[in-house]
């Protein structure tokens, strides 16, 4: 049972004097360093940390864990996140203290194990993408996409091409795409889709020119949908002399299926916390491995993993290379659990990743187009959008059918995304579920259609089974109280009769 | 496959109600030439063998538990209550989604609320976001923020900060109309004051510091405040945040933007990562903050509640004008942050801070007692040193290999000039006989 | 909806009234409902340079961010310090205290350029269509 008034902060449960560990008592030094340095040197503010044992923590933690969704409780059908199971043997190994307790300025020698573990998934990602090398630095999904432009930048620099300074996106791109790319400065253009949800080869043709620098791809797109003129389009953009960038945020549907290197793509992400199962930690920590093909590699980041000699080595001496993205490798831990996922997998495994995700979204997509037409109906890949464009006439939006459905234990879907679907719902049911879960989904959103002719306030003011109910946003925004502080000093919560 | 629940049945019924006759047909939209290319990945595994793949493969590894480790440099081997690890480990929090669905999400939400109250207290700033990829990517973003923020394209950083997070500002500038100038440092390891002077100018958006700084040396930062401010330029400081507990905050030093790697509070080493980039600002540069930001507010029914803020800043709403690219962070990493700065409390981090030193300082006096090797005595410190030897590093490193001691880092490779140093780091996880035997090992080097 | 006749308006929503050679903008009553509850503006800088039909400054809704362009090319004389911590009047009263700059017209033929009320409504009708 949650226990609702369980809301208190930390900071308010403290009581003066109390711990949480102990520490060693003994000071090896005659004086206390602290009085060999100058006061300048020094805090001169306390420190206001709260005050609990560990028991109170604990059951603090404990206790505001249980008010989340997570995937190891509930269905997340949540589109283009790939928020499948996260296998327990991947924890189990990235927490054995053989890589857990490496550090990473270690001697070469002394990390071998590790090395070898990069070297190999990185021979894995190739094998999946059709690319020709990778980096496995980059942090998260982004974070590949910013070390991706990076790569597009520098090799239209070393090509005299420097004056290329347009990237394209399709208007039904992820959000990461435009910012990464104006992040580096590059003007941003969005290609309309063409009435299918595709990329429109003519609206390309036309904005294609000397200028473009890159063509930024998500496929299948975020409709769910394969983009079928793919070798026409990476044909075209390749005559232009500009680059392409595949998004690997929906790759989940092509293991074995597809390769983006075959497509014709010379960059690619990956978001390993989506595809290759490493857990979301309620955001983050990810990993956003960057592959590309062979005229590219010098460009990569420093270090890459060799073999030599029977020996791995970290080598640093690219001289072509955009630099560092990241201190020391990459998010490790992420890397250990994806090689465990592909090596427990295998080929034939991570085939039926893709087959059971693209059968459960077809399955759902069949089942739900009674109640919420589908923005494209057409055979989908891993995930569908539907359009929720009726019950706006009833004032209710996706969102609040999302909200719905959490009264029914299962995660929203994402909403009113793609932008170029009115009122949408993406939906992305991942191979990890049941027949049984997916007729469950089935039957809740048949009742909320439902809900919405008979009884649409039940929708508008959802959800009710909940510890809390529509958190009031504007008022986060407008007066923002972001930290224990700002409650105590601005006394915010006396002002605004909030009850706790 | 056991994390597939799809049984052959399934499958036939589900091709059926979708009116399809194989599997193949909902690939008609793939051109043919591209379906099913040939991959090379070995066959599945059974967990019996997966985990002694991995037990085998992970010997091939030593680690700062099998070997008496000083290796510092930005990752440090730091206690973690056991209770910290579980909490983390709760599934609730460890396969949730990014809580865009506050009333599905409250659990995470009031963590990262509570990290970023603690983080605030720790650097004596306004506001901390909640969290960044590590510390050379939140000090790039904050150079970045810096750049935007004065309309000015120079930053100025010194050569005392690390060298990877020097490197990862030099890889983000190089694309962009911005550039980085740096300031060296004396023979004590600070940095130099009148080059910084000289380079300050109505061009500077920010000047970067690191105390301790990469060579482990406490910057004297007095005045630096006032410089910057008067030039019309940002102050970000990147500190170890366990020493922040005892020595002064970026918030009392005046900086704008404090940044740095929150590895320190329980975060494993894990070759590197994943780890925590913490990112504190004024009040004044709310809206500038790149990343996540929760906030307290009410639900409908006047309940407190928790909600991810300021999202207007974000890309899924700005695509191409957001403050920044980032999407993913660390979340989980700030909950363990979050579960290990919560158990330490005020007293257990003021204590481990000292503790720190105390080892610090324990060992350089033993070291400064051995014939060949010398250190500087005088210079402030935290739980890091340079240590100036009779012959080159790796002669230091292969001698202690037998004993199963990994001494430091050698720091020619970072700083050419520095021939023969290296670099020293000793946490509150060091007994003293750990630093008895260090320093007698090193005396027969 | 309210479209007073006094203002003059433009086709990316704002409104604009004039008083000798300065005019006041602000967004109208239209554009504030559409955005709904807006939760900071970023209003220009005093002394800063308008160009017509261009990026001058940005309002905040809770999930969305809209560009508010310049209705006339000129110099910022006066802005709305009040939004800072009132973004709300931007809904409550956006012909009023919702205001967000003053501008010195550069050429008073832009002023002409700009539509009447009922040119608006007429815009806005054939928008919906």
């Amino acid at each position: 049972m949650l226990i609702p008034q369980e809301n208190q902060l930390s900071f308010e449960k403290s009581g003066p004097g109390r711990r949480g560990v102990k520490l060693p008592a003994s000071r090896f030094c005659k004086k206390k360093p602290l009085e060999r340095i100058p006061d300048l040197f020094k805090r001169a503010k306390n420190l206001e940390f709260p005050e609990m044992t560990e028991p109170e923590i604990v059951r603090h933690f404990v206790n505001l864990s249980r008010k989340n969704f997570s995937i190891d409780t509930h269905f997340y059908p949540l589109g283009s996140c790939s928020m499948k199971y996260n296998p327990k043997i991947n924890e189990w190994a990235a927490s054995l203290e053989n890589f857990a307790w490496v550090h990473p300025l270690q001697p070469e020698s002394s990390v071998q194990g590790i090395l070898q573990i990069f070297y190999e998934l990185e021979k894995d990602l190739l094998s999946i993408t059709g690319m020709d090398r990778f980096t496995l630095q980059p942090a998260a999904g982004a974070h590949g996409e910013l070390t991706g432009m990076m790569l597009v930048r520098a090799c239209h620099a070393a090509r005299g091409q420097g004056k290329r300074r347009k990237v394209l996106v399709p208007d039904s791109s992820h959000g990461t795409n435009p910012a990464s790319a104006a992040l580096l400065g590059y003007h941003v253009l969005e290609l309309k889709s063409n009435s299918r949800g595709r990329v429109d080869v003519r609206a390309l043709e036309e904005h294609l020119d000397e200028e473009t620098a890159c063509l930024m791809l998500t496929n299948p797109n975020t409709l769910g949908l394969f983009e079928e003129d793919i070798l026409e389009i990476t044909k075209r953009v390749h005559q232009k002399g500009a680059l392409l960038y595949y998004d690997g945020a929906n790759l989940n549907a092509l293991l074995g299926i597809a390769r983006p290197g075959d497509m014709g793509f010379d960059i690619v992400h990956l978001n390993l916390h989506k595809t290759f199962s490493t857990p979301h930690g309620g955001g983050g920590p990810g990993s956003g491995p960057v592959g590309v093909k062979k005229h590219l590699s010098p460009f990569l980041p420093f270090p890459l993993v060799e073999k030599q000699a029977e020996k791995y080595r970290l080598v640093e001496n690219q001289k072509e290379s955009i630099g560092r993205v990241k201190s020391f490798y990459g998010n490790t831990g992420m890397l250990i659990r994806a090689f465990v996922y592909i090596r427990t997998l295998g080929l034939s495994g991570l085939r039926q990743v893709s087959e059971n995700a693209i059968l459960n979204a077809n399955y759902l997509k069949e089942k739900l187009k009674k109640f919420f037409p589908v923005a494209v109906d057409e055979p989908c890949m891993h995930e569908f959008v539907l359009a929720a464009r009726e019950a706006k006439k009833a004032d209710i939006h996706a969102a609040d059918i999302g909200k719905r459905l959490l009264d029914y234990g299962i995660h929203a879907p994402t909403v009113h995304f793609p932008l170029v679907v009115e009122e949408a719902l993406m939906i992305e049911p991942t191979e990890s579920e049941s027949k049984e879960t997916l007729d469950h989904f089935v039957e809740a959103l048949a009742e909320i259609a439902q809900e919405i002719r008979q009884d649409p306030e039940k929708v508008r003011q959802a959800p009710h089974t909940l510890p809390v109910r529509r958190p009031d946003e504007v008022l986060a925004a407008r007066k923002p109280v972001l930290s224990y502080r700002d409650q105590v000093r601005e006394r915010i919560l006396l002002a605004e009769g909030i009850s706790s | 496959m056991h994390y597939q629940p799809m049984t052959e049945n399934d499958k036939q019924e589900m091709l059926k109600q979708i009116g399809v006759v194989s599997f193949e047909d909902l690939l008609e939209g793939i051109p043919t030439v591209l379906r099913h290319p040939q991959i090379q990945i070995p066959e599945p595994l059974s967990e019996i063998e997966v985990q002694s793949l991995l037990r085998k493969i992970g010997f091939q590894n030593a680690t700062v538990k099998d070997h008496l480790s000083f290796i510092g440099g930005g990752s440090y081997e730091h206690f973690i209550p056991a209770a910290a690890a579980q909490i983390a480990g709760r599934q609730e929090f460890y396969t949730a989604y990014t809580p865009y669905q506050p009333e599905a999400s409250q659990g995470t939400l009031q963590a990262l609320y509570e990290y970023q109250s603690l983080m605030v207290e720790l650097t004596g700033l306004d506001v901390s976001n909640g969290s960044h990829y590590d510390g050379a990517t939140s000090m790039a973003e904050a150079a970045l923020l810096a750049c935007r923020h004065t309309e000015r394209n120079k930053i100025l950083v010194a050569r005392s900060v690390h060298p990877h997070y020097r490197s990862i500002l030099k890889t983000y500038f190089e694309a962009t109309p911005y550039r980085v100038q740096e300031f060296g440092f004396d023979q004590d390891g600070a940095f130099h004051r009148e080059e910084f002077a000289r380079l300050l100018d109505s061009e500077t958006a920010a000047a970067i510091f690191q105390t301790p700084n990469f060579l482990g040396r406490l910057e004297d930062l007095d005045g630096i405040e006032k410089d910057l401010h008067s030039a019309g330029a940002l102050f970000i400081l990147s500190a170890h945040p366990l020493s922040l507990a005892a020595l002064k905050t970026p918030g009392e030093w005046g900086a704008d933007i404090a940044v740095g790697e929150g590895q320190p509070l329980g975060i494993p080493l894990s070759f590197g990562g994943p780890y925590l980039g913490y990112f504190a600002a004024t009040k004044a540069l709310i809206r500038r903050i790149p990343g996540r930001l929760v906030g307290m507010t009410k639900d409908a029914e006047g309940r407190r509640a928790f909600c991810l803020t300021l999202q207007a800043r974000e890309q899924h709403i700005r695509r191409e004008r957001a403050a920044s690219n980032i999407c993913t962070n660390q979340a989980l990493c700030a909950l363990i942050a979050c579960a290990y700065m919560t158990l330490m409390g005020k007293e257990g981090m003021r204590e481990a801070a000292e503790i720190n030193m105390d080892r610090a300082y324990y060992l350089r006096d033993r070291i400064s007692e051995l014939p060949g090797f010398s250190v500087s005595p005088k210079n402030p410190v935290f739980n890091e040193f340079v240590v100036q030897s009779p012959k080159p590093f790796s002669e230091i490193e292969n001698a202690l290999k037998p004993q199963k001691i990994f001494p430091g880092i050698g720091l020619e490779p970072f700083y050419p000039e520095m021939k023969n140093a290296f670099l020293v780091a000793a946490t509150e996880t060091k007994t003293q006989s750990d630093l008895d035997s260090f320093a007698e090992a090193l005396r027969k080097c | 909806m309210k479209y007073p006749k006094e203002l003059k308006y433009t086709k990316t929503h704002e409104w604009v009234r004039r008083e000798g050679g300065k005019v006041t903008a602000g967004i109208t009553d239209y554009a504030q409902h559409e955005i709904s509850d807006v939760v900071f503006v970023e209003i220009p800088k005093v002394g800063q340079a308008a160009q017509r039909e261009k990026p001058i400054s940005v309002v905040e809704s809770v999930k969305a961010a809209f560009d508010i362009y310049a209705p006339v090319s000129g110099k910022v004389t006066k802005v709305n310090t009040e939004l800072e911590s009132d973004p709300g009047r931007v809904n409550h009263d956006c012909y009023g205290e919702g205001w967000f700059f003053e501008l010195e017209m550069a050429d008073e033929r832009e002023w002409q350029s700009l539509m009447t009320a009922e040119e608006y409504e007429n815009s806005l009708k054939q928008e919906a269509k």
